[in-house]
């Protein structure tokens, strides 16, 4: 498949999903999904970076204006997108000249989970704390960083599992 | 200058990553204070259109529910009106001036939820009428069970509503059997629960006392239902506060009402003349 028409179909895809579908599942009242950070797992990794960076703020701008909340999910989702590169170089173990070659889904099992599940912790923790903004509540950030972060990576491991052969 | 073009070479993504930060920074201050918000809300053309779309499919789902609701509030209206107009008959008065404008305190429009929020420690609705429609910032919104919000951010043919479950709404309100009043909160924990504070130490109530908004603000007319008392504080304190479970269930709300104060105008030129 076409790498741009791939990255727009992304976009709008997990835009659509997260604005329509996964803001109104709220399991148990406050449970609730954010699986359209995974478009900062899956594009790729390139040596210039100012369109991965512009492209992620821009998700989390449109998920914001989807729900109400300024611009919470930008500063998170750009946050994680700045940090990619970090992580990636110390799980993975590989250089920029690996850049071109390297696809998610070639990788083990346990070094994909590191990756995602890191991610996803630390975009959680800072989009539920600009969420309540005050030290007031702490311990209900806690709780909803946990159990929305293991509901985002079910949801994304159970779809990586369903799409895996059709779109290699 | 080769030492600062070299930085800027070498922090060039660190520097940008800063720039759209501070804006999105910007965005949440700016979405944290009352009014200002105007682009990235559910009210523009895009969220608010798509909103509505996906409100018309969903609809469907509850249609039933929704229509036993409104069927009760027209029984209600209409015995309201009997009573009325028994009492015109009774008082001789039949003299009926054509009152289109005169005595009328209140406009009712009325809209339609198409997004929901109340998960949150700020919750948002969005309603499918706009400037069009003649609603503007400060409005009452209700149904026909009690309170809902304040419209707070208004574009043509929608308006953002800052609902009762938002940390930054306070609401007057009061009892229903007595003249005391407070101010409506909420914590921003459960739903179904608000809370009422700064009731003066003297007044009298128990669980199950009604709670209706006290008309003491330009907003709300009084005596729209809000919900009845639950918990009692242990011993009365200076900030007295109890639980109030609401009337309404936020977490399913159809059509409601947007409540225009046509007298909004005098009243605040009457109250701002001793500055």
């Amino acid at each position: 498949m076409n790498k741009t028409l791939y990255i727009i179909f992304l976009f709008v895809f997990l835009l659509l999903l997260q604005g329509l579908v996964l803001n109104n599942v709220l399991f148990l009242g406050y449970i609730n999904p954010y699986l359209y950070i995974v478009f900062v797992f899956l594009y790729p990794l390139k040596e210039n970076r100012f369109p991965f960076l512009i492209l992620a703020f821009l998700l989390g701008l449109f998920v914001d204006a989807f729900s109400n909340s300024g611009g919470i999910h930008a500063f998170s989702t750009l946050f994680i997108a700045y940090i990619r590169p970090f992580f990636f170089r110390t799980i993975f173990k590989k250089t920029t000249s690996d850049y071109q070659l390297f696809n998610l889904r070639h990788e083990s099992f346990d070094k994909v989970f590191n990756y995602t599940t890191s991610l996803t912790i630390i975009h959680h923790f800072i989009l539920f704390n600009l969420i309540n903004f005050s030290f007031y509540n702490f311990s209900n950030v806690l709780i909803n960083t946990l159990f929305s972060s293991v509901f985002t990576l079910v949801l994304y491991f159970l779809g990586s599992f369903i799409f895996r052969r059709k779109l290699t | 200058m080769q030492q600062l073009i070299y930085f800027f070479q070498k922090y060039k993504y660190f520097l940008f990553f800063l720039f759209l930060e501070v804006i999105a920074v910007a965005l949440i201050i700016n979405n944290h204070s009352f009014h200002k918000s105007k682009f990235i809300s559910s009210t523009n053309f895009i969220s608010g259109g798509l909103y509505e779309k996906s409100s018309n499919i969903s609809e469907y789902l509850n249609l039933k529910e929704r229509n036993t609701l409104l069927s009760e509030e027209n029984v209600r209206l209409k015995n309201e009106l009997e009573k009325l107009h028994t009492l015109l008959d009774s008082t001789t008065i039949k003299a009926v001036i054509d009152t289109a404008r005169i005595h009328q305190n209140y406009l009712y429009i009325n809209g339609k939820v198409i997004n929901n929020n109340f998960d949150k420690a700020n919750n948002f609705l969005t309603i499918n009428r706009g400037s069009k429609n003649g609603v503007t910032p400060e409005m009452a919104v209700i149904n026909s069970k009690g309170i809902i919000g304040i419209t707070d951010n208004v574009s043509l043919k929608y308006a953002r509503v800052q609902s009762i479950l938002n940390s930054k709404s306070s609401i007057n309100a009061k009892f229903k059997n007595n003249p005391h009043f407070g101010t409506l909160i909420w914590n921003g924990k459960d739903y179904n629960t608000v809370q009422l504070t700064d009731i003066p130490r003297q007044t009298k109530f128990k669980e199950g006392d009604t709670i209706v908004t006290g008309g003491k603000s330009t907003i709300f007319p009084e005596g729209i239902p809000i919900g009845t008392v639950i918990k009692m504080p242990g011993e009365l304190s200076a900030v007295n506060s109890i639980d109030i479970k609401l009337f309404n269930d936020m977490s399913s709300l159809g059509h409601i009402y947007v409540i225009t104060n046509l007298n909004k105008e005098e009243i605040k030129s009457v109250e701002n003349t001793n500055e």
